[in-house]
């Protein structure tokens, strides 16, 4: 953006100055992530840039780290573990969720910030005291060191985001529809899927990737209540950082950085296409 | 009479109490739809985190695997200055020989050895002779271990026999007995947890600042910008928040060690000689860098969605009033974003202090938070009673910053990406 035509020259600096400033923040947001996308290609095991790297010698890359992820058992058996994982947690969080918030929206809904406040106490709650809380418990009741345990505490902890996505989705829902659905003669189930399910679709299903991104990328909680047969991919890279550092796990972090951006895109399509549905301009 | 008492339904029920019954079911039609995901999360996490705030003060091992000992112990009086006399020796003879037996002898002694330490051997030598001991008991005792002539011992004994101990919270609070048994502040080398609290509570109040510093130019530029252009952008913020934390905080390791490519840099620039590389890492400077990174977005995106709101109209307005930009800035547009500030500050704020995984990766000794101290007593010494008191303070903590957070931005008012 450029300066105001009335700006006098100091404010011209100034304005200028900001942009630098603004320019390195955003820098320093992005940067680190870039970083690792060449670093993962290094022919030897630094985490660093070699000479050879930056003379853009060819001989100084590699993809063999990324050969290590795709033959290292111990990492096909963590990307199996976490997509099992996230994809049954996402599934009930995302169910749960969606008729929780369904009911949240309704206007007669009563003692609503409370519930809406406990609801979402699992996002604040930090993951360590969970994780604490869902050991002791969970080894009592034997879901400790099972799929199930594993399973069930993500499916809790990505909940709320469902929660919130799907209300903000409904904030801006037209209720009279449900009542013309009504009118012309359509059953509460009929009215439920041909007209409520279409036009909050894409806050259930952003609801959805944030669950799925929630328990993909959840650690601390697969530490204490899973074992070695439900490590997930966070679990083997923190393990891996711990113990001895191979550039494999700088390979594994560009393949999730890709998924994120995968993820991100989604969102941000499924946000608009929802704005759009609910005839909300931006 | 009011109409509305007038007013009668088709079978006859007064037209208010037909209302009120209607509107009574509808909400609990509304009720219904939230009662599944409140029923799941009551089993799945809100009972766990009940079961951990039991496990605080419940003391039940003590007199679980040496009934007979804790009742006879309960006539002692420990102010008298005496050892217990030989009913309780001929209490503790039979216990220790049953437990012995089963193997739980150990598991006491580790319990009381959380007290003072010399506890754990004392109780393994016993359980050891336990079966050859004949009576006279005392003496056999005595005869043992010297211990068991220290009325400190019988004190804290008698002391952790009780079914509920506020132990767990003194230990977490660096408050311990001094030798005749009163409470007291332990000593400031001792002070563990105190200090780990107040470097947590310090180190969160330096990266939400931070945040606030590094968030607010770039929320007002994404704010002034056209949407096109500042959606752009929006994704360099969105980007990181949707990475994943292992990934970022890998990256800060890269990024950070001695041999990193931040130190590279350095001494490539010359700023620093090649054995002269900084220190960024394991150490409180790697905690703050990266903490902040991450927490950075969740500082921008409330303060970009306030910043929104505020009209352009009323800058120019303080202009043309004669204001200098920079009292434009300070008396009209920042007063105008404290909502934004006070919802980012208590999110990055929350959030920071219960940091467990980037501490641990990149904090080293110095940069450690409590959340690492709950994790180490959980799995490394075993300590589960202080492991759930420090939780229980952290959660408190937490739950009052939480209620701060409802009362000030509305939890309803929350938003994702």
């Amino acid at each position: 953006m450029a300066a105001p035509s009335y700006a006098t020259p100091l404010e011209k600096v100034w304005h200028y100055a900001f942009l630098v400033i603004c320019g390195l923040i955003f820098f320093f947001l992005i940067a680190p992530i870039i970083v690792i996308i060449p670093l993962s290609f290094n022919a030897v095991p630094f985490f660093t840039f070699t000479p050879e790297m930056l003379s853009l010698d060819p001989a100084g890359y590699s993809t063999k780290w990324y050969q290590d992820f795709f033959t290292n058992l111990n990492w096909q058996g963590a990307v199996k573990n976490s997509f099992i994982i996230a994809f049954f947690a996402t599934i009930i969080s995302t169910t749960l969720g969606t008729i929780a918030a369904l009911g949240l929206s309704r206007a007669e809904m009563p003692f609503k910030s409370l519930i809406m406040a406990i609801l979402i106490s699992p996002m604040i709650v930090p993951l360590i005291i969970s994780a604490a809380g869902m050991y002791f418990f969970y080894t009592k009741i034997n879901l400790a060191a099972t799929h199930l345990g594993v399973i069930l505490a993500h499916a809790a902890l990505g909940t709320p985001f469902v929660v919130i996505t799907v209300t903000a989705t409904l904030v801006g829902f037209d209720r009279s529809l449900i009542r013309a659905a009504a009118n012309l003669g359509a059953s509460p189930t009929r009215t439920f899927f041909k007209v409520i399910v279409p036009l909050i679709l894409p806050g259930v299903i952003s609801g959805a990737l944030f669950a799925f991104i929630t328990s993909f990328d959840e650690v601390v909680v697969v530490l204490f209540v899973g074992s070695f047969e439900q490590r997930t991919i966070p679990w083997q890279m923190f393990s891996g950082i711990r113990e001895q550092i191979s550039p494999t796990i700088l390979a594994v972090a560009t393949l999730l950085v890709c998924i994120s951006i995968l993820l991100l895109f989604s969102v941000e399509l499924l946000r608009r296409r929802g704005e759009r549905l609910r005839g909300i301009k931006n | 009479m009011s109409t509305a008492e007038a007013l009668v339904t088709a079978d006859g029920t007064p037209l208010k109490v037909s209302l009120a019954r209607a509107t009574r079911r509808s909400k609990i039609r509304a009720l219904m739809l939230v009662v599944p995901l409140f029923v799941f999360i009551l089993i799945t996490f809100f009972i766990p985190i009940g079961d951990m705030l039991l496990r605080s003060f419940q003391n039940e091992l003590v007199g679980d695997i040496l009934p007979k000992t804790v009742k006879a112990l309960e006539n002692w009086d420990e102010s008298s200055g005496e050892l217990p006399d030989e009913t309780v020796f001929t209490a503790m003879a039979e216990d220790f020989k049953v437990a012995a037996e089963n193997k739980t002898i150990g598991k006491v002694g580790l319990r009381l050895n959380y007290e003072k330490s010399g506890f754990s051997s004392l109780f393994r030598k016993s359980g050891r002779r336990a079966k050859k001991l004949e009576p006279p008991y005392k003496e056999a005792f005595l005869e043992i271990d010297k211990k068991w002539n220290d009325l400190e011992y019988w004190r804290i004994f008698k002391r952790e026999s009780a079914k509920f101990t506020k132990s767990y919270y003194l230990a977490a609070l660096d408050v311990g007995y001094d030798e005749a048994g009163n409470i007291a502040m332990k000593p400031e080398e001792k002070q563990i947890y105190l200090n780990l609290f107040l470097r947590t509570l310090k180190l969160s109040l330096l990266i939400t600042a931070l945040c606030i510093i590094l968030a607010y130019p770039v929320s007002y530029l994404l704010s002034t910008l056209p949407a096109n252009k500042s959606n752009l952008l929006l994704i360099l913020v969105l980007l990181p928040f949707w990475t994943s934390l292992l990934v970022r905080t890998t990256s800060w390791i890269a990024l950070l060690q001695q041999e990193g490519v931040l130190n590279d840099l350095f001494v490539w620039l010359g700023i620093v000689s090649d054995d002269g590389r900084l220190a960024m890492i394991h150490n409180q400077t790697g905690t703050i860098i990266a903490m902040t990174h991450i927490l950075l977005p969740f500082m921008i995106l409330p303060l970009y969605s306030v910043m929104k709101t505020i009209p352009p109209s009323y800058m120019r307005a303080a202009r043309s009033l004669g204001a200098t930009p920079l009292t434009a800035f300070v008396r009209v547009y920042m007063p105008n974003t404290v909502a934004g500030i006070g919802a980012g500050s208590i999110l990055v704020f929350i959030l920071a202090i219960g940091y467990y995984i980037t501490p641990a990766l990149v904090g080293g000794t110095e940069g450690t938070l409590i959340s690492n101290l709950i994790a180490y007593h959980l799995s490394t010494s075993l300590n589960w009673g202080l492991a759930a008191a420090l939780g229980t303070i952290l959660l408190g903590l937490v739950l009052f910053l939480y209620l701060m957070y409802d009362k000030i931005v509305g939890i309803d008012n929350m938003k994702l990406g």
